[in-house]
């Protein structure tokens, strides 16, 4: 039994420490800390930076431009993004697009589009969900059609985080409206979305942000070449995607950050004379949420090492960590509100008033993070991915 | 990084798995219980065969010169069978405070015995009135004529009746100080009792006991820090014990599940129920983790406020999980759970005992906030 990283992985995260100190750019970081949205240059800038230290897509083999860095290795750089207030790069093309390419692209794909991944030239993001399509994924309607040497795409997809940003879309779409089982109809298409045809409406959520889209498909055409994977076999696609989790999900080092925030601002603020975090009703319940957060970074990495042991893929393991890791997460958002008492009201200035600009950020920010016990497989669905998968049920 | 057990620490769980699992059934438990002692003498004897009462002392009094981690997949499988000797008070609390305190004669009296099996040590340390506190107050000592004379009472002594000698904290002046006590002596008295979990404990009172200058443990007043860190190292076992009690709930509950009908189906089919299984899980492994890190925290001898806080940690995340598995493990059994022909109520109580033992989740969380 050894809790410790070993000297090299110390002197790894002292690297990635060390370079995330110089180069990551401070209005970038103000953004994350200050819980302000970033903007598709931000995005881009930042992808970048990265592609020229060879740091923006460390998980793909060496030959692609990936680091060879081991998991553990991989852990280390995700939490001390955490720390830092670095923002992860929009998985969408770097991880989730990349991932389906390398596995199932053909040659010609792989040369067009790998390296402009790579690099940040294009930005990806994803048309999975449909409006009748969330949790149950098979259930998705929008079809394609084969005429000549393009499909015709027709339908709608739904939560498009970053639509409004999107260069490419990768999409599940219907090829087979007559297969015995709806799975078997589904194909993965690659689709540029400065095609004609194509409308991205926003659905501006409760902290009046926009993250999330509509996208509408009328008679888009595309090219047969970006099918990818076979016709009507995309479901086998679609499963890799989902199953290609990381072992970051339960975002420690990000939580560690807020909770140190979290503990600043509970000092700061007072209550009855004295700082709120003396209050020993406040204090348990953060406690109670440290704790947790204490006994995740350890879950995590008792799961790191049996994974480095058994050679194995995370499987429901990840499962776990997302549904801790996103409660940890909203645990903190609910306390940062509060820890601010009547002040978490101020939203935006109106008539020439003023808002505290960090305070006035901790209600909008709790509103969005419920979003993260729902996105990414609800944690109903986490759930009964561990009752079948590890349980047996 | 490697949270495996080393092989030795494995083997050594094994072995006692598989002796209690042909020794300590679930109707050998029960006779144990009835048993006018309430221990199992062979148990006890076995246990000190195999080394547990030797690891975690120091190679120089006949021990191993291991620790809390070294003991922790023992504790896990005692803690899976409800095993009611009191082996963490024996070893985590009393034989330690000897080897640590004692001068080489006492160490040299107490020691051999403690670790063969033939004389077993309980700590005498809570007050009534005053829950887990851990300096004595209520239980004094005061010098005459070259010795002590101890006064005061002491509660929930577990394993003072089968004890051969007592380690007893009292108050000496403005500090805290340990005497060995052989609880035969005049004016000591026991009024013992089984507890909910059906280990034997005991009230024991002193009144006006002389004891000899060798009976002080250590030097007077100087015993606080070397009480803290017992209770720290016995702290630790104690969530490895409740490790092993949550993964038997979980199991046999899981079990149930598959195998219960209702309906015509196994009642497992139903998600309400798997997700509340699923929520034991994570509960039970978020706890493995914490007391994975208490026991190691406890081995590396650093700082105290890091060991504490750790420790703290620990039993605060024990506490809510054993008492959220020992609930959601009885509700799931349906009225079976309830009953005392199944395990898992006797492991419900054991639960509900191991999460207030050295202080429950609010009495931790005090602690953890102090240490910033």
């Amino acid at each position: 039994m050894d809790l410790n990283y070993s000297s090299d992985e110390l002197a790894f995260r002292d690297d990635v420490r060390g370079w995330l100190a110089n180069h990551l750019p401070a209005d970038i970081r103000d953004k994350v800390t200050g819980y302000r949205g970033l903007t598709k240059d931000d995005h881009i800038r930042w992808h970048k930076i990265l592609a020229a230290k060879g740091w923006s897509v460390p998980h793909w083999p060496v030959e692609w431009g990936g680091t060879g860095w081991d998991i553990t290795q991989r852990y280390i750089y995700d939490e001390e993004f955490g720390l830092a207030g670095a923002p992860m790069l929009p998985p969408f093309g770097p991880s989730m697009c990349a991932s389906v390419l390398l596995r199932f692209g053909s040659d010609a794909q792989k040369q067009r589009f790998l390296p402009r991944i790579r690099e940040g030239d294009d930005f990806w993001v994803q048309g999975y969900s449909e409006p009748g399509a969330g949790s149950d994924l098979a259930a998705l309607k929008t079809r394609a059609e084969r005429r000549g040497d393009d499909y015709v795409v027709n339908g709608q997809k739904i939560w498009t985080t970053l639509g409004h940003y999107g260069d490419w879309i990768f999409c599940l779409v219907r090829t087979d409206s007559s297969a015995e089982k709806r799975q078997e109809g589904i194909s993965f298409l690659l689709i540029d979305m400065k095609t004609p045809g194509i409308t991205v409406r926003p659905l501006i959520l409760m902290d009046g942000g926009h993250e999330v889209n509509e996208v509408f498909f009328d008679d888009v055409k595309v090219p047969v070449e970006n099918l990818v994977f076979q016709e009507n076999k995309g479901w086998t696609v679609a499963k890799y995607l989902l199953g290609h989790e990381r072992m970051g999900s339960g975002a420690v080092g990000s939580s560690k950050r807020e909770l140190a925030a979290l503990k600043a601002l509970a000092t700061k603020e007072s209550k009855n004379g004295k700082p709120l975090i003396e209050d020993p009703r406040f204090r348990d319940r953060l406690s109670r949420v440290e704790i947790e957060l204490d006994a995740l970074e350890i879950t995590s990495m008792r799961f790191l090492d049996k994974m480095r042991r058994s050679g194995q893929p995370p499987g429901a393991d990840v499962s776990m960590l997302k549904i801790r890791g996103t409660e940890i997460q909203q645990a903190l958002t609910e306390l940062m509100m509060q820890a601010v008492g009547p002040m978490a009201q101020p939203f935006a200035a109106v008539d020439g008033g003023q808002v505290d600009a960090y305070a006035s950020r901790l209600s909008p920010r709790y509103f969005n993070y419920r979003k993260t016990s729902i996105y990414a497989g609800s944690n109903e669905i986490q759930r009964n991915i561990i009752a079948k998968m590890t349980l047996g049920l | 990084m490697n949270f495996e057990y080393s092989d030795e620490q494995q083997q050594l769980a094994d072995s006692v798995r598989k002796f209690l699992a042909q020794a300590y059934g679930f109707e050998q438990r029960k006779a144990i219980l009835n048993s006018a002692s309430g221990v199992s003498d062979q148990a006890w004897a076995t246990f000190a065969e195999m080394g547990l009462t030797a690891i975690a002392l120091p190679e120089a009094d006949g021990g191993f010169g291991g620790g809390a981690v070294d003991l922790m997949a023992v504790m896990e499988a005692c803690g899976e069978a409800l095993v009611v000797e009191p082996l963490l008070d024996h070893v985590g609390l009393a034989s330690r405070l000897v080897a640590r305190a004692g001068s080489p004669a006492q160490r040299t009296a107490l020691l051999p015995g403690a670790i063969d099996g033939s004389a077993r040590l309980a700590f005498a340390y809570l007050e009534p009135g005053r829950r887990y506190a851990l300096a004595p107050e209520a239980t004094t000592a005061r010098a005459a004529g070259g010795g002590w004379v101890l006064s005061g009472e002491k509660c929930v002594v577990i394993g003072a009746a089968s004890a051969g000698k007592l380690v007893v904290s009292a108050r000496t002046g403005d500090g805290a100080s340990l005497f060995v006590v052989d609880p035969k002596s005049a004016g000591v008295t026991l009024s013992p009792y089984r507890s909910v979990d059906g280990q034997r404990a005991a009230e024991v009172r002193f009144a006006d006991v002389p004891l000899g200058a060798d009976a002080l443990l250590g030097a007077a007043g100087a015993a606080q820090p070397l009480i803290d860190e017992a209770v720290d190292f016995a702290t630790a076992l104690v969530c490895a014990d409740a490790i092993g009690a949550m993964q038997y709930a979980n199991d046999a509950t899981l079990e149930y599940l598959k195998t219960r009908k209702q309906f015509g189906v196994p009642i497992a089919s139903f998600q309400v129920l798997q997700h509340r299984m699923v929520e034991m899980v994570i509960h039970t492994e978020q706890a493995r983790s914490l007391a994975i890190l208490a026991a190691s925290k406890v081995d590396s001898g650093g700082d105290a406020g890091e060991r504490q806080r750790a420790v703290s940690a620990a039993k605060i995340k024990i506490a809510d999980a054993a008492r959220h598995v020992s609930q959601e493990a009885v509700q799931l059994h349906g009225g079976m759970g309830m009953t005392e022909e199944l395990k898992i109520s006797h492991t419900f109580r054991r639960l509900t005992t191991l999460a207030q033992r050295f202080g429950d989740a609010d009495h931790h969380l005090e602690r953890y906030a102090s240490l910033g």
